[in-house]
């Protein structure tokens, strides 16, 4: 019996020949990220009594979650984290600058999220970079200053679940409709410990973003890590910007797996999520008409290029509706000089779009984009949670970048084919 | 080890930002100071009613979301006995056991058990006792997790393991 992308790569990490879910074994991280939870980790591993972390080329830190500084107290934390970077000499840091921008978007663009890597991060969302064939996951603070001291880290071998996608997006659909429609079939727990493999001729078909986007997503229905077998796509995404050695890892093709799931592309439609879970989904014609006060495009899920690109196609020539406030923020600098290099950042500041810094801001509640109370907000990120963007009265929707672009502009939530 | 204490009850998919909401990450960082906003979103009364010992009833999912450890510390500084649910969010799970917070997966006792109403745990023995005298097991902890929370956590676990301590 083979195994699935998980044992395999915990079994070679570990050293061992073979692995079974439910085993636990002890790997070292190829990388380990942080953002600005960095300073709360600084202060964890200085307690630990330790001078010099395990490996400062091995670790990671993008400043992201409130940036610019929003007060005093993140300015501290910030300062922190510039110190402890400097006396430890890691070199990877990107700080509040035009080089950096949302820590996933900007870990996978400077060429960290590798093939065969085992990649820890301090984010939930670290498991995005399954995108690129790596064994991503999210840990909390202790570990990862656990993972800082002794560049080791314990994982129980997860059962597998296989997702064969075939078939194309008809219009107006999109990747996040997808794993919408997949999180709203398996709950938010359908896949709670399990590592989840992408597979299948749709999936080939997919751009480096649209896999992003879904493996970004995995945590939302539990799982502990995506994958997508790396093809000539991934490879030559990597080719002049990986930072280090790597080796495609791919499943036997006789593994085991405790469920396999097929979707068509060709039968879904736009998606949205409702308040307060994210399983919570139902078809986007389904809602037409409920108010919107804010309409939020960006975060680690939807904000690249061609999010944006969608985004203004749908604006051009266009003004978002009166009472409507649409904020943009590009995943990172980078997407965003390329947006000004393709003027899609004039198509959407004319349709009186506010476009903010890269950054994760608004999408817990930090700054730049809190709601109101009795507020509505249709937002192109991975949480819907109640009080999630700083507001427990507030409301939050979930959907597509198409799908919030047509909503701004109607002022109420809109199917995106009306308007394609 | 044993644990006494009322029940305070919630349902399926208890996420990190109702546990404690994210607009405090970078504000907060004293874990008294933490203490004060645990579940502020969903039950303003748990914080300031809850009493050390109390255990945490839920259902499926509990601690679904963010990495953010503060739901666990927040929960821990508030001398929560245990978390008892259907089911656990992996990260969760894990910032609980490294924060020293006994988390027990024990579907049976979310129908057994009313808020408000005292129940047991035996750590030892892997049992829970209800009011009306009944006893449910749970799967004992690996070792190296009790381990862990034995030591209070990860980071007096590691200080221990290097010696520092």
């Amino acid at each position: 019996m083979g195994m699935t992308f998980a044992e395999k790569i915990l079994a070679k990490k570990a050293g061992l020949l073979k692995v079974k879910p439910g085993d636990v074994v002890t790997v070292e991280p190829d990388r380990a990220l942080s953002h600005d939870n960095a300073a709360a980790i600084i202060k964890l591993f200085k307690s630990i009594g330790l001078e010099k972390v395990w490996n400062p080329k091995k670790i990671v830190i993008v400043l992201d979650h409130a940036v610019p500084a929003p007060t005093d107290k993140h300015a501290d934390n910030h300062k922190q984290i510039r110190r402890f970077v400097a006396e430890q000499g890691i070199e990877y840091f990107y700080d509040v600058n035009s080089d950096g921008g949302v820590c996933h978007q900007v870990f996978c663009e400077e060429g960290f999220a590798l093939p065969g890597h085992v990649i820890v991060g301090s984010d939930s969302h670290t498991c995005t970079y399954g995108a690129f064939g790596a064994f991503a996951t999210g840990i909390g603070r202790s570990e990862m200053a656990g993972v800082w001291a002794l560049g080791e880290i314990w994982f129980r071998v997860p059962e597998s679940i296989k997702i064969d996608l075939e078939g194309v997006f008809p219009e107006g659909v999109y990747a996040k409709d997808l794993i919408l429609r997949i999180i709203g079939d398996l709950g938010a727990d359908g896949a709670d410990y399990k590592s989840v493999e992408f597979s299948g001729s749709a999936i080939r078909n997919m751009s480096i973003s649209e896999r992003m986007t879904l493996c970004n997503m995995v945590i939302e229905m539990g799982a502990k890590n995506g994958f997508i077998e790396p093809d000539e796509k991934t490879l030559s995404y990597i080719e002049d910007i990986a930072k280090s050695e790597f080796e495609v890892i791919k499943p036997d093709e006789d593994a085991s797996y405790e469920r396999i799931l097929r979707y068509n592309l060709s039968k879904l439609e736009p998606l949205i999520a409702k308040p307060h879970n994210i399983d919570n989904v139902s078809p986007v014609k389904d809602l037409e008409g409920v108010k919107i006060d804010q309409a939020l495009i960006g975060t680690c899920t939807n904000g690249r290029l061609d999010d944006l690109k969608i985004a203004a196609s749908i604006l051009k020539g266009n003004k978002v509706a009166k009472g409507v406030r649409l904020i943009v923020i590009p995943a990172s600098w980078k997407v965003y000089k390329e947006a000004i290099k393709e003027r899609i950042i004039e198509i959407l500041i004319e349709s009186g779009a506010i476009i903010a810094p890269p950054g994760c801001g608004p999408c817990m509640g930090n700054h730049l984009g809190v709601l109101a109370s009795g507020e509505v907000c249709i937002s192109t990120a991975n949480r819907n949670f109640k009080g999630r963007m700083g507001n427990p009265e507030s409301q939050i929707y979930l959907a597509s970048p198409a799908t919030v672009a047509a909503s701004a502009l109607k002022g109420v939530i809109t199917d995106p084919r009306e308007v394609l | 080890m044993r644990v006494k204490g009322r029940v305070w009850k919630y349902g399926d998919d208890i996420n990190t930002d109702v546990i404690f909401p994210g607009k405090y990450t970078y504000v907060v960082s004293d874990p008294l100071e933490m203490a004060k906003h645990a579940l502020e979103d969903l039950d303003p009364s748990f914080a300031k009613e809850v009493k050390s010992g109390d255990i945490i009833v839920a259902g499926k999912n509990f601690g679904c979301g963010s990495s953010r450890e503060q739901a666990a510390t927040c929960l821990k500084v508030l001398g929560v006995g245990a978390v008892i649910a259907k089911s656990f969010a992996r990260i969760f799970y894990r910032n609980a056991i490294n924060q020293g917070l006994p988390v027990i997966q024990c579907p049976e006792i979310f129908d057994a058990v009313e808020k408000g109403e005292e129940i047991e745990v035996d750590f030892k023995e892997s049992k829970i006792f209800t009011p009306d005298g009944r006893v449910f097991n749970f799967p004992p902890f690996p070792d190296f997790v009790r381990g862990i929370l034995e030591d209070g956590g990860l980071i007096p676990h590691i200080k221990r393991r290097i010696g520092k301590e």
